[in-house]
């Protein structure tokens, strides 16, 4: 009886915040109602500025195709990221469960909230995914079979770059992601209620193979939704970099949750040894992340290969601010804040570094896919900014919503005690 | 000066952090804690002031840097410009992502071998230096408790059954 009252309680509390975040949401989404509406606009716009010059030369039909690509590689963005930080929490919530960790368990609720945006997240990202195979816009020139019929490098790679088998994996990686999300999701709440550790131990072993499908298919994953955008280039340690990414952005919102829910008092035995932990994660994860950077960048820089090197030659010509800022945002940032130990203390300190790390990633999957989809027409303006308000107001009506469903403490745990004494 | 030191001996590093805990909290000054392994958060139950070490671990990784930007000016462009992978371009900041990874490593390098030494140096450690430790067991399984006396024996000795020891000892000692 007291359980039953203890989660009605702190479910009571939690629909609270839900419904800010609800009003927030409904702001955002209002918001981005009329992004959405002054985007087309303007590709109406541009549209029609673009016909009228169409029949001067081919040139102009690429710049058209770019400018119709505008809103539909911001909407891209703007949902692969917010589904990758839900996909890099659950990443992080496998190894604790995988690796039996003793200091986190009291956080697993969070991270379980924040991972339920998958399931939305990425039937989004699929829905998009399909939209592109049927023709509905060109952020894949590989799925324009006028393009490939004229690209040999292309026809060598239609066997695994065709449009059935690229959605097929898209549908089996979602499905393997969202099951394990979901299955672990219920053993978790179960072992509150059992009796033994069963539903534990069974926990453990579905997050280590997940963790194996997971490396394997996320690295996948990055090649098929990412790195595809330009068919021609490709770089051996891409998955990883998207893996870095996506691993320290979950991470860093795991951590700002935690603080946000603690500053409501929500989480009364979560102390700052566990923020300081997330903040060293995040500190390492995003070194990380620049070494990855870095690792790819200098091999190519060095070699200097005509089909490797353009890649970084775009970037570096069109889109130097974005380009550089972001190394900025993601390196020297959180280094610089996060260096001092005590800093990884303060909860202010966090959440604002959380807020660079967090821009600067959105920063990396604009950089990777705009420049291949939009070229030289980039801008940070009402697409972009309509879609990130739109896909955040939902994640965090989403992911609030999960967070009220059941009591924010595992109780039956049987690392909880460990996890409530942690210090240091 | 030669004192009167107690030693009280515990065999857990949990009891031994609450037995801190305890005795300063008894407004008593423990003089050291010896210990098989290095026991979190002891320093803050001891009432030690916090290490300085991360403050000289980064000035060194400074230094290491530096000496990273200068060693490599001075070999690749100064001294002897090479022409590798087509780049002579006789520039340090156009070929800088080159030096990346050996500034990267002189970073770490200098931080970590500096700072070991510095600790050793403010440790007072140094090769063949006789071991400052009371008893061979803290080197293996047990922790031992230092606290000065003041003619305060028989209270002290209470507390610190009280608190879980194992063994106390009393001794005479020179401290420095």
């Amino acid at each position: 009886m007291m359980a039953v009252g203890a989660l009605f309680i702190i479910t009571g509390f939690l629909s609270a915040p839900s419904t800010v975040e609800e009003a927030k949401a409904i702001v955002a989404s209002h918001d981005d109602g009329h992004g959405a509406s002054h985007g087309e606009d303007a590709a109406h716009a541009t549209e029609g500025h673009g016909e009228a010059a169409h029949h001067d030369s081919a040139h102009d039909e690429h710049t058209l195709a770019q400018l119709k690509n505008r809103p539909w590689s911001a909407l891209y963005v703007a949902a692969f990221f917010f589904f990758m930080i839900a996909l890099g929490a659950l990443a992080f919530y496998a190894i604790q469960r995988a690796a039996q960790a003793g200091w986190s368990p009291l956080l697993f609720r969070v991270m379980e909230g924040i991972t339920s945006y998958i399931v939305p997240g990425g039937i989004i990202v699929f829905v998009i995914l399909a939209m592109s195979v049927a023709h509905m816009n060109h952020l894949f020139v590989w799925m324009d079979p006028e393009v490939v019929a004229h690209d040999e490098l292309l026809q060598g790679k239609a066997g695994f770059l065709n449009p059935y088998f690229f959605l097929l994996r898209a549908a089996i990686f979602l499905g393997g992601w969202i099951f394990y999300r979901e299955y672990s999701r219920k053993l978790s709440l179960r072992q509150d209620e059992s009796d033994d550790n069963s539903n534990f131990k069974l926990n453990f072993r579905w997050s280590a193979g997940f963790l194996v499908f997971y490396l394997v298919s996320e690295s996948m994953m990055s090649w098929d939704w990412i790195m595809s955008v330009d068919p021609h280039w490709f770089s051996t340690l891409f998955g990883w970099y998207i893996f870095a990414s996506m691993f320290v952005s979950g991470i860093t919102t795991i951590a700002m949750v935690t603080v946000y829910l603690k500053s409501k008092g929500y989480l009364p035995d979560v102390n700052n040894s566990h923020i300081h932990d997330l903040a060293k994660f995040m500190f390492g994860i995003s070194i990380f992340w620049t070494y990855l950077w870095f690792s790819q960048f200098m091999l190519i820089w060095y070699a200097n290969i005509p089909e490797e090197v353009t890649y970084y030659v775009t970037r570096i010509e069109n889109y130097r601010l974005p380009f550089f800022g972001m190394v900025a945002m993601n390196f020297l940032f959180p280094v610089l804040l996060l260096m001092n130990s005590d800093f990884k203390r303060m909860n202010w300190f966090v959440c604002l570094t959380g807020i660079v790390i967090l821009a600067g990633h959105y920063m990396d999957i604009f950089n990777a896919i705009m420049p291949a989809t939009v070229g030289t027409h980039w801008g940070i303006g009402i697409p972009e900014i309509g879609g990130i308000l739109f896909f955040g107001g939902l994640f965090i009506f989403w992911v609030f919503r999960a967070l009220t469903t059941a009591p924010l403490q595992p109780k039956r745990n049987p690392f909880i005690e460990e996890s409530r004494h942690f210090h240091y | 000066m030669a004192s009167k030191v107690i030693q009280a001996y515990y065999d857990d590093d949990d009891v031994l952090m609450l037995a801190v805990k305890k005795v300063k909290a008894a407004k008593h000054h423990i003089e050291e804690v010896y210990c098989p392994f290095p026991v979190h958060g002891l320093d803050k139950a001891m009432g030690l002031a916090p290490t300085r070490i991360a403050i000289t671990s980064f000035m060194y990784g400074c230094l290491g840097l530096c000496v990273a930007i200068w060693m490599m000016n001075n070999i690749m462009i100064v001294d002897w410009p090479q022409d590798i992978g087509g780049k002579p371009s006789f520039s340090y900041i156009e070929n800088m992502p080159a030096f990346v990874p050996i500034m990267f490593e002189l970073t770490v390098f200098f931080a970590a071998h500096l700072m070991v030494i510095t600790f050793y140096m403010r440790s007072r450690l140094w090769p063949f230096k006789e071991a400052e430790n009371p008893d061979p067991r803290t080197t293996d399984d047990h922790f031992v408790m230092e606290i000065e006396v003041h003619g305060n024996e028989k209270e002290l000795k209470d507390l610190l059954l009280d608190t879980g020891a194992v063994e106390i000892n009393m001794t005479e000692k020179n401290l420095h």
